[in-house]
């Protein structure tokens, strides 16, 4: 589904990603963690299409097609969701308005009628449901004056209305308390299928007790550095960072 | 601005407009003698001395006139404008009692009351003058100083037409009372000097809107003033609507005067206009009194809004809010001064104002300038002017969701303007304005 191969990536002079190589397949999860300034949210962000970052080299292929000529809006309507860190509030516009305006205009994008405001609504009684959000957030503007959790939840909850094939949740856990964290967990397992895939950027190992990963890896100075099974991430949670950071130093 | 039809005086307007004032003057008879047309005199002096304003006067720094002052205007000039035009200009779905006022001149042909006359006392300003002078000696020109401002000067100088309309004491009008004014500029420079008086009884409740147009390629001219009296516990909703075309000029000045315990509530919307000018002036001179200002400018092309708002509080007590929000496209240009006085004697007040404006292209430009003087020690006041472009951060959201870049700048535009277009209560006015403001952002 996702192949990504020697991808850089700069702000201004800053080379943040320096030669980043990962495969993703239908079905799988892939947690990506490493200490902070790493690089992990720069990686979702490229991903996404953030148009502050310049790709110095390297390739991004998504099922199929080249990622990196895409807009963001694209990326979107070819399957690419970010989850945000921190999701951005939007006086003025409603989830609900949001919402119908981003999935219809997926939908044109893939040459289908919009959907009516009886379908839409259907739609989106159900996946409030799955997600277990309050429909009385969806009416209100878009993220304004929500909590922490509540926005992590309307990222999940715009993602199971969006269905992409490809999820990559960036650092979803920062901010939520153990309650919150799991129904976010909840809400992204109940989506997961052997058509889809999720990468998940965290910090922390605390949510992949939640969201169990196939694959483990360790992005360290731009670069993965170590990949494994969903164990690794136990290794880091025990011995921290630094272990990572010492091997690197001896290869160099 | 364009003028496809610039038509040049062999003098400058100013010494036309006196002219003009002095041949009317002959004709005038019996009326000369009035105290309304004594004061037409005193401002006529004062127009004499001011003249037109120039850039190095303080207030008109960033709103240049000298073009203006150049061209060729008659007020009330004779004009075909018919029911065909209007039914071209109507706002759909509304109801009320609507006036059109054409070349400033009222027009009853065009124009419905529905209010029952017991609760709303409402007719022109030249039928009042004749049938209400009582009203008009006591409130005309007493609020809007024509001394130091030379465009009230020339209002009040050519003072004829326009709307009088009195709320008596206890009274409700439930109807939106809705003027237009329309400068009929299809076949030459066409202006006009509405002057109105909105006088609120105690306890009585009103809610207008003034709702301006030109139509046609020549040259327009709209100097209108507008005074407001509340009494005690009157509550006014006013809302001032603009959409003049790129060769008109709009200079405007609305002075509030609020008694206790009224409530004030404005805004101001000015979608087009090739030169405008609001001034909005509130003399919060009671306590318990609460003013409300919401304005929204969303010039392009060459267009420039300048809203310079003045609330004055002269009494402890009272609260005032103003918010003001722009969007400037293309070369346009935009003016916000927003002036809060709090005298010695207001303690207590609560004062506040934020202008925020958004920049859609490099060559556009706002200039803001927060005033505020405070004379009491006992008072809350804020202020905040921001200016700058679109949230890059919430566009890549919605871009991030599918939303092509183009509509996603519409959907964060629209939820700008929609703080203070929500604002309006008259509700087809409100809808009227949203879908306009759409077609405008999709030019």
């Amino acid at each position: 589904m996702l192949k990504i191969n020697n991808l850089q990536a700069a702000i201004g002079e800053k080379q943040i990603l320096k030669g980043i190589n990962l495969e993703v397949k239908a079905g799988e999860v892939h947690a990506i963690m490493g200490p902070n300034g790493s690089g992990k949210s720069t990686l979702a962000s490229v991903l996404a299409g953030r148009e502050d970052y310049d790709v110095t080299d390297g390739s991004v292929e998504f099922m199929g097609s080249n990622l990196l000529d895409l807009s963001p809006e694209a990326r979107a309507a070819e399957g690419i969701f970010l989850a945000f860190q921190y999701p951005i509030e939007i006086p003025g516009v409603t989830t609900i308005n949001f919402l119908k305006t981003a999935i219809n205009q997926i939908r044109k994008y893939h040459g289908q009628d919009p959907l009516d405001a009886a379908q839409f609504l259907r739609m989106m009684r159900e996946k409030a449901k799955l997600v277990k959000i309050d429909d009385a957030l969806l009416k209100r503007s878009l993220n304004e004056g929500f909590s922490g959790g509540e926005k992590k939840r309307n990222e999940i909850f715009q993602m199971a209305m969006i269905n992409p094939k490809l999820a990559i949740l960036d650092e979803t856990d920062s901010g939520l308390d153990i309650d919150a964290l799991r129904i976010v967990a909840e809400g992204v397992n109940t989506l997961r299928s052997p058509e889809n895939a999720t990468i998940v950027v965290t910090h922390y190992q605390r949510l992949l007790d939640y969201i169990v990963p196939d694959y483990v890896h360790v992005l360290y100075q731009g670069r993965i550095v170590k990949s494994g099974p969903k164990e690794l991430a136990y290794e880091l949670e025990e011995k921290g960072y630094d272990w990572i950071k010492d091997e690197v130093a001896q290869a160099v | 601005m364009n003028h496809p039809d610039f038509i040049q005086l062999p003098m400058t307007l100013k010494d036309k407009l006196i002219s003009d004032f002095k041949d009317a003057e002959l004709r005038l008879n019996g009326e000369a003698q009035t105290p309304l047309h004594r004061t037409r005199q005193q401002a006529l002096r004062s127009f004499e001395e001011l003249g037109f304003p120039t850039i190095r006067h303080e207030e008109w720094k960033y709103s240049n006139v000298s073009t203006l002052a150049k061209q060729a205007f008659d007020f009330g000039q004779a004009t075909d404008f018919g029911q065909a035009e209007v039914a071209q200009l109507s706002i759909p779905k509304l109801d009320g009692n609507i006036l059109y006022f054409v070349n400033g001149v009222y027009r009853a042909d065009l124009s419905k009351v529905v209010s029952n006359p017991s609760t709303l006392k409402i007719s022109s300003f030249a039928d009042a003058a004749r049938t209400n002078p009582g009203l008009i000696e006591k409130h005309f020109a007493k609020y809007a100083n024509f001394e130091d401002n030379a465009f009230t000067a020339l209002n009040t100088a050519f003072t004829h037409d326009g709307v009088v309309i009195e709320v008596p004491d206890n009274q409700v009008v439930a109807e939106a009372t809705v003027l237009r004014f329309v400068n009929d500029a299809r076949t030459a420079n066409a202006a006009s000097q509405p002057r109105n008086l909105i006088v609120a009884g105690k306890n009585a409740q009103i809610k207008v809107a003034e709702s301006f147009r030109t139509v046609g390629d020549f040259a327009g001219f709209t100097n209108v003033v507008t005074e407001i009296v509340l009494h005690e516990n009157a509550n006014v909703e006013y809302y001032k609507v603009q959409n003049e075309s790129n060769s008109s000029y709009h200079i405007g000045t609305t002075q509030v005067c609020q008694h206790d315990k009224s409530h004030f509530y404005s805004a101001t919307v000015t979608l087009n206009g090739g030169f405008v000018r609001n001034n909005l002036n509130i003399v919060l001179d009671g306590q318990h009194c609460e003013a409300f200002m919401y304005g929204l400018y969303f010039p392009n092309g060459k267009q420039h809004v300048d809203n310079h708002t003045l609330v004055d509080h002269a009494k402890p007590n009272s609260y005032s809010n103003e918010v003001y929000k722009g969007i400037l496209k293309d070369k346009s240009t935009g003016v916000f001064n927003g002036k809060i006085f709090v005298r010695q004697d207001a303690q207590k007040t609560n004062a506040y104002q934020t202008c925020r404006n958004v920049v859609l292209s490099d060559e556009a430009s706002m200039n803001t300038k927060p005033q505020l003087e405070i004379y009491a020690d006992d008072v809350k006041c804020s202020h905040g002017t921001t200016t700058g472009k679109l949230d890059d951060e919430a566009l890549f959201y919605m871009r991030s969701r599918g939303i092509p870049k183009d509509q996603a700048m519409t959907l964060l535009t629209l939820a700008f303007c929609d703080d203070v277009v929500s604002q309006i209560k008259i509700d087809a006015i409100r809808e009227y304005l949203r879908e306009l403001i759409q077609e405008k952002l999709a030019e």
